[in-house]
């Protein structure tokens, strides 16, 4: 007789292994190692709860402190590898096999632990990705998670940073698995339900609130010249040309510099309520000025944002808020917002390639992806039209018809050169060169040349999906790449052919005088400037603030 | 510590009267950019000083571009480099001849 | 919109010593003492490999303010730091004395110092000291001449080191939010001390021990004003009147109000402790109000005096 049955008899004995620690679903924050060596097994699918801003991070050190005789070669599925915790399970031997989208600071050391031996790497993902394979090839068998506040009852808080925790209890909790939250306090009556208690296994009331790191606060102080001109550029050249509305920011200082002067450069070319209106994005300060003076209508969030809890719990028309007043964040359903119904992404990176493939993994350095690549792509099953997609397809094509189907705005902005005068611009990706030496199946490559359709740089905006050949392409990107060996090579007189078709532009073919660039344009100067025109609602992390 | 300078005989001369000008400062990627009118109409001079060695071949390319960008004759560039990006030294030399009368 | 305006025009901070001068002074009025055609490039830093500034850091020259004759040096608190090197030093020192010999005579109604500055440049320290002790020196006898010495900060450097003593000495002082003055910066201070004693990284504590507003509310420095330049030149043209003579009574009157400050406040350990000794209702609120709600607030009355 077969057994159907084997995962629910699995999880009802390690319910029972556990229940020693539990007073019904509440355990002791001094339990919580024999808890997780109860409910963990040797060889299980883990997910410790962590991406680019909340950390479970009670729960990842915990883990880190299982015998490791007693548990090993964890396989751990997880968006973001960003803890210390996290690369200690790897070097203990607790966990063997990883997959995951972003490691943020932990790049070099994920490099390391590779190159030693430490970490079987199953992929590096992008964040719907990696939550697809959560229901279907990747699914946790333990889910260790983070939530503001819990009841007896399981149900939990997750507040304004709710982020991924919806999905990895919906794979791990529908499939037999097990799902422990940590909570910074549990309560009698919760603000709101994010998460029903019969998905929750067990809560712990953490020694210390969840880790969430303030990774979208840019500081406009430290706004340059160059990266004024190149927002004045994209503001110009490409927002005003295709009526982008829709669209994502990433999180470098080139789109902090454009969301700073839409109150100023962007409303003396008029277009306010025009471009940049609705947003996939997570809570960016400084956005607070355009959003102020009345550019924005929408904005939802992936994550939240150290700060600016009040000043969105107060700005409900903008921001997706729960009947409690705060914000309702989801990371897969604003990636898939972002995927499907953005007209553009428009980020940074740190290198770009002759065909356009753009990859943040430099040498040692193993950085992820987060969600740029979702952003950044085209999505192949969109069938909504806007003017800024159709104009793009029709670019993308010689001879457009009304079968051409339209294309995201996929937009880099990058400068030439990098930190210690690093070319930005290279022949050969760092990554290739990686992935030959890690003996990785594929080359990490962040956004693809193909779906890329213009680069900026300071020196003027290549527009790609103009580029019918590889050759115009590569003297595209060349006409852009600056005094970079790569911009140096180029095939002057073909560049200045693809000028004269509008296939480059520089800054004065868009009347932009570099001069004009300045930082009397941003219509913030400081951190302390944000929280003036948030009307004291935005109130920066310490690190941010010097009062 | 490097020292050199890039010359050029130019036939265009630099717009304006003013004598000097400063533009920029000697900090963590940026310059500082002394310009005077002290030469002949046809020549135009600038002199780098910068802590980064073996960098004169993009000196030079950044230079030549500035020279062929703005009318500098008459003008004489002098750079003290903390260590800017080529981007930089282009902006500032521009701004720099723009202060003396002769922006683009 | 209203205060959109408001907030591009936030400059002072920002600004280079150059246009610092430029809009304090009247429009066209200044004339610079040993210009960057000079070439005074401090003759130390090569050694370390290091590029020089073609004024080392320090401008100097004679210009108008609201039409009156005034001396005027400004530091360039991005190029090292805005530290005294000797040639710096001297061009400053160089200004002190001037103005002590022949300010009077030649209607020098004040000087005034834009300093940002870390204190000596570590290369070159000697000559630094040796500049600062000079300058201070400078700064009595100009002031015994007659000719009053006003500080101005608010750059990114603040006043530190000997920026700080030389502060100290000066006529009036004039601070804005981002402005700090010490003599111990907060890192020295934690080297030795230990983080226990002073957490440098902690941008908060730093500013409510050194920051603008406790110096204004402590009478650490005379006047708070917005971080614009035309504030500062409005709080320049103020304060030059109201500058004390100095005189035998004005410093025992200093010393006196020093004395009774250190006795209400000797034993606190940051700034809200002093403001709740003081009598203020709600002591954290004063690092959280605009500068404009700040500035319109009263000192500690340790603050009000006619010394310095």
């Amino acid at each position: 007789m077969a057994d159907w049955e084997k995962q629910r008899r699995g999880r009802n004995e390690r319910l029972a292994a556990a229940a020693g620690y539990a007073s019904g679903k509440v355990v002791l924050a001094k339990d919580v190692v024999p808890l997780l060596s109860a409910v963990v097994r040797t060889g299980d699918r883990v997910c410790l709860e962590g991406d680019n801003q909340k950390q479970a991070d009670f729960l990842a050190e915990a883990l880190a402190s299982v015998d490791k005789t007693r548990i090993h070669d964890l396989h751990i599925v997880q968006s973001g590898v960003v803890l210390q915790a996290h690369i200690d399970l790897f070097d203990k031997g607790i966990a063997r096999k990883l997959d995951f989208s972003y490691s943020g600071p932990q790049g070099h050391a994920i490099a390391r632990a590779l190159d030693a031996g430490k970490i079987e790497l199953g992929a590096v993902h992008t964040y719907i990705e990696l939550f697809a394979r959560y229901f279907m090839d990747l699914t946790p068998n333990v889910a260790l998670i983070a939530a503001v506040q819990a009841d007896r009852a399981g149900n939990l808080y997750t507040g304004p940073n709710t982020e991924d925790t919806p999905t990895i209890v919906e794979a791990t909790a529908f499939k037999s698995g097990i799902v422990v939250a940590q909570v910074n306090e549990i309560v009698d009556k919760l603000p709101r339900v994010d998460i029903p208690g019969g998905m929750i296994d067990f809560v712990i009331e953490a020694d210390r609130p969840f880790y969430v790191e303030p990774l979208f606060t840019r500081d406009p102080l430290s706004v340059t010249e160059i990266q004024i001109l190149m927002a004045m550029m994209a503001l110009k050249g490409i927002y005003a040309p295709y009526g982008v509305r829709r669209l994502n920011h990433g999180i470098g200082f080139p789109t902090a510099a454009i969301e700073l002067i839409l109150p100023t450069y962007g409303e003396q070319l008029g277009l306010r309520g025009k471009v940049a209106t609705h947003f996939a994005l997570n809570p960016h300060p400084t956005l607070i000025p355009a959003i102020e003076s009345g550019w924005v209508e929408q904005v939802h969030s992936f994550g939240s944002e150290v700060g600016m809890d009040e000043y969105m719990r107060r700005r409900s028309d903008i921001f997706f808020t729960g009947h409690d007043g705060t914000l309702r964040s989801n990371r897969l359903l604003c990636q898939t917002a972002g995927l499907y119904a953005c007209d553009m992404f428009i980020g940074s990176t740190l290198q770009i390639d002759l065909a356009g493939n753009s990859s943040t993994f430099t040498s040692g350095r193993i950085a992820g992806f987060g969600g740029a690549p979702n952003m950044g792509s085209d999505a192949r099953g969109r069938r909504h039209a806007s003017q800024a997609w159709l104009t793009a397809g029709k670019e993308a094509v010689e001879n457009p018809t009304s079968l051409t189907r339209g294309r995201k705005l996929v937009v880099q902005m990058i400068e030439t050169f990098g930190e210690k005068m690093v070319p930005n611009f290279v022949e050969e990706l760092d990554s290739v060169k990686m992935a030959a030496e890690l003996k990785l199946d594929l080359a990490p490559v962040m956004i693809y040349g193909d779906d890329v359709s213009h680069i900026v740089t300071e020196e003027g905006i290549a527009n790609l999906l103009m580029c019918h050949t590889a050759d115009e392409r590569e003297q595209a990107i060349r006409g852009v790449a600056g005094f970079t060996p790569v911009g140096l090579k180029r095939d002057r007189k073909a560049v200045e052919a693809l000028r004269a078709r509008g296939i480059i532009r520089r800054p004065e073919d868009l009347g932009i005088d570099p001069l004009s660039a300045t930082r009397q344009l941003l219509a913030a100067h400081t951190i302390e400037d944000l929280a003036t025109w948030s009307g004291g609602l935005y109130q920066p992390p310490a690190k941010f603030r010097n009062w | 510590m490097e020292h050199f300078e890039v010359r050029a005989t130019l036939a265009r001369r630099a717009p304006g009267n003013r004598q000097q000008a400063v533009v920029g400062v000697n900090a963590s990627g940026n310059v500082e950019i002394l310009v005077e009118r002290t030469l002949s109409e046809t020549e135009t001079l600038v002199e780098v000083t910068t802590a980064i060695t073996g960098y004169r071949a993009l000196w030079q390319a950044v230079i030549e571009d500035f020279f062929s960008r703005c009318p500098t004759g008459g003008l004489r560039f002098a750079i003290n480099d903390g260590g800017a990006k080529p981007d930089v030294v282009s902006l500032r030399l521009m701004q720099s001849a723009q202060q003396m009368g002769g922006g683009q | 919109m209203s205060n959109l305006i408001d907030l591009v025009n936030h400059d002072y901070y920002e600004a280079s010593a150059r246009d610092r001068i430029a809009g304090i002074l009247d429009p066209g009025s200044f004339h610079e003492f040993l210009g960057a055609e000079n070439r005074t490039i401090s003759p130390h830093l090569a050694q370390f490999n290091l590029t020089g500034a073609f004024d080392d850091g320090l401008i100097v020259g004679a210009g108008r303010l609201e039409g009156q004759p005034v001396y005027v040096a400004a530091q360039e608190g991005r190029f090292m730091g805005g530290a005294f090197g000797e040639i710096h030093g001297a061009k400053l020192v160089g200004l002190l004395r001037a103005a002590a010999a022949n300010g009077a005579r030649k209607g020098i109604k004040a000087v005034l110092l834009l300093l940002d500055t870390g204190g000596v440049r570590l290369q070159e320290a000697n000559a630094g000291e040796l500049s600062i002790s000079e300058a201070v020196h400078g700064i009595v006898e100009a002031r015994l001449a007659g000719v009053p010495v006003i500080a101005l900060v608010g750059g990114r450097s603040g006043a530190f080191g000997g920026g700080g003593i030389v502060t100290a000495f000066c006529s009036r002082i004039i601070v804005s939010d981002h402005g700090r003055i010490g003599v111990s910066g907060p890192e020295v201070i934690e080297t030795n001390k230990g983080v226990e004693e002073f957490d440098a990284k902690d941008k908060g504590l730093v500013w409510r021990v050194t920051g603008g507003r406790t110096r204004a509310m402590m009478g650490g420095a005379d006047c708070f004003v917005r971080d614009r330049i035309k504030d500062f030149r409005a709080a320049a043209i103020a304060q030059i009147g109201a500058a004390a003579p100095f005189t035998l009574a004005t410093l025992v009157a200093e010393q006196k109000r020093l004395a009774a400050r250190l006795q209400s406040y000797g034993d606190c350990r940051d700034a809200p402790e002093i403001w709740r000794i003081a009598g203020i209702a709600d002591p954290a609120s004063i690092a959280e109000v605009s500068e404009e709600a700040f500035a319109s607030l009263p000192r500690l009355k340790e603050a009000a005096h006619d010394a310095r």
